[in-house]
């Protein structure tokens, strides 16, 4: 089944957004492309389908969030992509080669901030250059210099300067999330994946870290693909939007952001914007029944 | 703070409470010295013998330690090995359990049968009694760590080695360190037991040799070497552990802030 964005059509026109083109490949090869992709947990009659057979491709540099009811395989798409898990039929394909070939840098970040905690936020976010290639190789050499400025400028970016030396239990939830971001960008890479990275947080330092998220992507440009539930978050950050449907879960919709960036957090009052959530809204109550 | 050291001054007092009830309960009730010498008899003979008790400390001491590194090796080993997978996990843990439930005091004769009477057994019955309890905490640490942050350095493209170094090993010392103060305490008994039966040196020795010659207050005077090294043992242990994984005990004074 073709899984574009035909098949669904908002009920009204959204006059802000455009449905994305699939024929103008930008660039030569896509960051993430799905090939009928599918994903099955368990065998026999316990199996049990995450992810009906699905194709979706994302273009370097594209900010790309997932929305949809809870349980439709979101975070299945998030997991292929980060080579968590197989799929269990099709390809997954990261920079143009399969998954495993590591073609490109990634970095994830989970809804828990899951800091390490035995290592200061500081030593936490240098995480990634300890593990990661080219990073990794002058590790010894530059972790009490160039690597500890590195993290010291990022962590200042996202107002945590002072808290480098301080350990993840000594931060709010909100500080921990912004560390998280650090640490999933600290080795710049090509592709950040983020899986509702501020559910767990207030509306207020929701917004706060949509923005800061905002500034860290426009500044680096790296490919996003954010799994969320909060639609105005989706609206908010991303240049593309991708509805899936419930278990088993594909994607049923797909469409462009157009608002320039960057974005104004007024921006979520609009009329526009309010109406292109409004139209995401009752896409999902739909596909709920 | 205060309560802390008031509770510290109570526990001082219940210490020297019970001795000097000891004291009195034997002065009072005429208890004869054969049977039950008084704490002053015990301190006196403590402070007489104690150049010739000295050596004997020594070799418990050596005995239990390297006993007792012997088996932190072995025992973290094994746990390392059988932590990191689920299958080796399940096909080795019917046999330790098998192997922990032997009493410890029954292996002694085959020890002292291979390697003869003295120093050998003593270290082998340390090292045998201390390393279960590693092995389980060690392998309980590491098959409980969050998918959470393994899947962090997964993404990261980490190796298996890479996550066992940041993220499984960290992760198991609180277990490691709690099961090290019972080890030591059992590589202590091991070792002492073993020298009770079959050896001509050591507390062990010391106090079999007096009780055979009705030297009561010597028996009672091991004893409470034994007692204080023992404390001695685990409060370094303990020491150790606030140092190490200050992290796992939060907001306690030893953290870091």
């Amino acid at each position: 089944m073709n899984m574009t964005s035909d098949i669904s059509a908002p009920a009204t026109p959204l006059p802000a957004t455009t449905v994305a083109s699939r024929s103008n490949p930008v660039h030569a090869r896509p960051a993430i492309e799905l090939q009928d992709a599918s994903v099955i947990f368990g065998k026999g009659d316990q199996a049990v389908t995450a992810l009906t057979p699905t194709t979706l491709k994302m273009e370097r540099g594209d900010f790309l969030a997932l929305v949809g009811p809870s349980g439709c395989g979101k975070s299945t798409i998030l997991r292929l992509a980060s080579n968590l898990i197989q799929p269990s039929s099709g390809n997954v394909l990261l920079g143009g080669r399969e998954a495993a070939a590591k073609e490109l840098r990634i970095g994830m970040a989970f809804q828990n901030p899951t800091m390490l905690p035995w290592r200061s936020i500081e030593k936490n976010v240098m995480l990634p250059l300890k593990i990661v290639e080219p990073f990794k190789r002058t590790f010894q050499r530059d972790r009490k210099g160039a690597y500890r400025d590195r993290v010291h400028a990022l962590l200042e970016q996202v107002g945590l300067k002072d808290f480098a030396g301080h350990f993840p239990w000594q931060l709010s939830g909100g500080m921990l999330q912004r560390a998280n971001l650090c640490r999933a960008l600290i080795h710049d890479p090509d592709l950040l994946l983020l899986d509702e990275p501020f559910g767990a947080l207030d509306q207020f330092t929701r917004e706060e870290l949509w923005q800061v998220l905002q500034d860290l992507y426009l500044d680096r440009q790296p490919t996003v693909l954010l799994v969320t539930h909060d639609l105005r978050e989706a609206g908010f950050l991303a240049r593309r939007i991708c509805v899936m449907s419930a278990r088993p879960g594909r994607v049923i919709s797909d469409r462009a952001v157009t608002m320039p960036q960057p974005r104004d957090i007024s921006v979520i009052y609009s009329p526009d914007f309010v109406e292109m959530t409004q139209g995401l809204r009752e896409l999902i109550a739909q596909i709920r029944k | 703070m205060t309560e802390t050291n008031k509770i510290r001054s109570m526990s001082f007092s219940l210490i020297l409470g019970f001795f000097l009830m000891w004291e009195v309960l034997c002065i009072m009730l005429n208890v004869s010295d054969l049977i039950l010498p008084r704490p002053s008899e015990i301190a006196v003979t403590l402070w007489t013998r104690f150049p010739v008790l000295w050596p004997h400390i020594l070799q418990t001491l050596y005995s239990t330690l390297t006993g007792f590194s012997l088996g932190v090796i072995i025992g973290v080993s094994i746990g390392v090995l059988i932590g990191t997978s689920r299958v080796a996990y399940g096909v080795a843990y019917p046999l330790l359990v098998g192997f922990s439930s032997i009493p410890k005091v029954a292996v002694v004769p085959i020890f002292v049968l291979w390697f003869g009477s003295g120093t050998t057994p003593a270290i082998l019955t340390a090292m045998v009694i201390c390393v279960f309890p590693i092995v389980v905490n060690i392998s309980t640490g590491l098959a409980t760590t969050e998918p959470d942050l393994e899947d962090v350095l997964k993404t990261l493209g980490a190796s298996k080695s890479e996550i066992l170094w940041n993220v499984g090993l960290p992760r198991t010392m609180p277990y490691f360190f709690a099961s090290l103060k019972v080890a030591i305490t059992l590589s202590f008994v091991g070792a002492v037991l073993s020298e009770t039966v079959a050896s001509n040196r050591g507390i062990g020795n010391v106090m079999m040799t007096a009780s055979s010659n009705f030297q009561v207050s010597l028996v009672f005077a091991g004893l409470i070497v034994l007692a204080l090294m023992g404390v001695a043992l685990y409060a370094f242990f303990s020491f150790l552990e606030s140092r190490v994984t200050g992290w796992a005990t939060r907001g306690n004074d030893i953290a870091v802030t």
